[in-house]
Formats: structure tokens, C-alpha cells, sequence
């Protein structure tokens, strides 16, 4: 093993938990959108429509993380677009489920 | 507030401002960022799955209300997460003091109430059906 060439432990932990992090929220993420579909099915075309919306938004979200993840961003200081697109989405599909929940109760 | 959410989209304000610190201290708030958006992300898919794995509850709209609130919730948690995200960034690059918060003690408080409500209403439940 060519331990002498490797860098400090802490320098490589810290991306790769930040990382880890992403991949978590990104799972998340995809809980609630298969929970949005699942509720949204039998709820006739406002279902169906949300239902799209929210896939679109899950796959938007998915590749935007991607590039946090992996991309020339991923250690930039000072975020970029992935921070407050990731926290509106979840505010989106808050708004999606409530509009579900009313739609169900109307 | 539009000045606030022009902050969080524009990293420019946020990289030039003061010095840039150790990197780990923008990837540590990057991960509390994150934590914060997951307990957000938690209460949606919680409001989500009350609204269609509850059963119906004896008073009306009952389970409604509560998968609202969760939802209402967790988007307020999210919003907030990258606000203050984006203020911790700017006190760290500026070494200014770290923003104090109370919105932690009222999410605690707000879910415990809850919690205590939903323990009355199911006791409530099981002594009326004896």
C-alpha cells in the first residue's frame, strides 16, 4: 500500500461526507416524489397533472444534484443554484400535497 | 425579502464578501444546510403518507388537517434552511458572529404540542370505545 503519497484523512472526508450528504437528500427526494405520485393517483386530471409536475421537478432535481455531486461546482465555496432549488422543490411539494389533500377533500 | 431571495441565487455577494474561510467550514454548513432540508423533506413525506395511509378519523377533516400542518411544515423548514444557509455563510466569511436562531425551539415545540395531542387524542379514543 502506498500510504505516503495519500493526502491528509480530513481533506478527502470532508467532500466525500458533504457528498453523502447529497446522496441522502437526494433519497429523500425521491421518497416524497413517489409518495406525491401515490397519492395524487385516482384523483382525476388536477391528480394527474400534478402528479407530472412533480416527476419533472424530481428528475430537474435529481440531475442538479448530480452536478453538485460531481461536477467543476462540487467544492465551490458559496453554493450555486443546487441550494435554494433543492429547498423551493421541497416548498413545491408541500404546495402539491396540500393542493392533493384539497383536491381529495373537494 | 426579494433582496434575501436574490441572495440565496446570486453566490457572487457570497463569494466576495469578506475572505474565504477553510473550506471545511463552508462544507460543514453545506451539510447542515442539507440536514435541515432532509428534516424538511421528512415532514412532507410524513403529511403526504398521513393523507393516504391514515384512515379516516372520527372528527371531520381530521386527517387532513394534520397532513396539512406537516406539509406546511416542512416547507417552512426548507425555506428557512437556505436562509439561513446563506446568512451563516456570509457571518463565517466576514467572521462575524453566527446567527442566532429560534426557529429550532419553536420546531420542537410545535411538533411536541403536536405529538401530546395526537397521545390525548388517541387516549380519548381508546377510553370512549371501552
Amino acid at each position: 500500500m502506498n500510504t505516503g503519497t495519500r493526502p491528509p484523512a480530513d481533506r478527502g472526508l470532508q467532500p466525500e461526507r458533504t457528498r453523502l450528504a447529497w446522496r441522502r437528500t437526494a433519497l429523500a427526494l425521491t421518497v416524497v416524489a413517489v409518495l406525491t405520485v401515490r397519492l395524487a393517483a385516482g384523483r382525476g386530471v388536477p391528480g394527474t397533472v400534478l402528479a407530472a409536475v412533480a416527476v419533472v421537478g424530481w428528475g430537474v432535481l435529481l440531475w442538479i444534484i448530480w452536478g453538485r455531486m460531481t461536477g467543476a461546482r462540487r467544492t465551490t465555496p458559496g453554493g450555486g443554484p443546487a441550494f435554494p432549488l433543492t429547498a423551493l422543490a421541497t416548498a413545491g411539494f408541500a404546495l402539491i400535497g396540500v393542493l392533493l389533500v384539497l383536491a381529495g377533500v373537494g | 425579502m426579494w433582496r434575501a431571495i436574490r441572495r440565496w441565487f446570486d453566490p457572487r455577494e457570497l463569494r466576495e464578501v469578506g475572505t474565504t474561510p477553510d473550506y471545511r467550514f463552508s462544507l460543514a454548513n453545506e451539510r447542515t444546510f442539507l440536514a435541515w432540508l432532509r428534516t424538511g423533506l421528512a415532514l412532507v413525506a410524513g403529511g403526504l403518507a398521513a393523507a393516504q395511509f391514515l384512515p379516516p378519523l372520527p372528527a371531520a377533516h381530521l386527517r387532513e388537517v394534520i397532513a396539512v400542518a406537516l406539509l406546511l411544515l416542512g416547507g417552512a423548514v426548507a425555506i428557512r434552511a437556505v436562509d439561513h444557509w446563506a446568512r451563516t455563510e456570509r457571518a463565517i466569511r466576514l467572521g462575524e458572529e453566527l446567527p442566532a436562531s429560534r426557529f429550532p425551539a419553536i420546531l420542537a415545540l410545535a411538533v411536541g404540542t403536536g405529538a401530546l395531542l395526537l397521545v390525548v387524542a388517541v387516549l380519548a379514543n381508546a377510553l370512549g370505545a371501552r
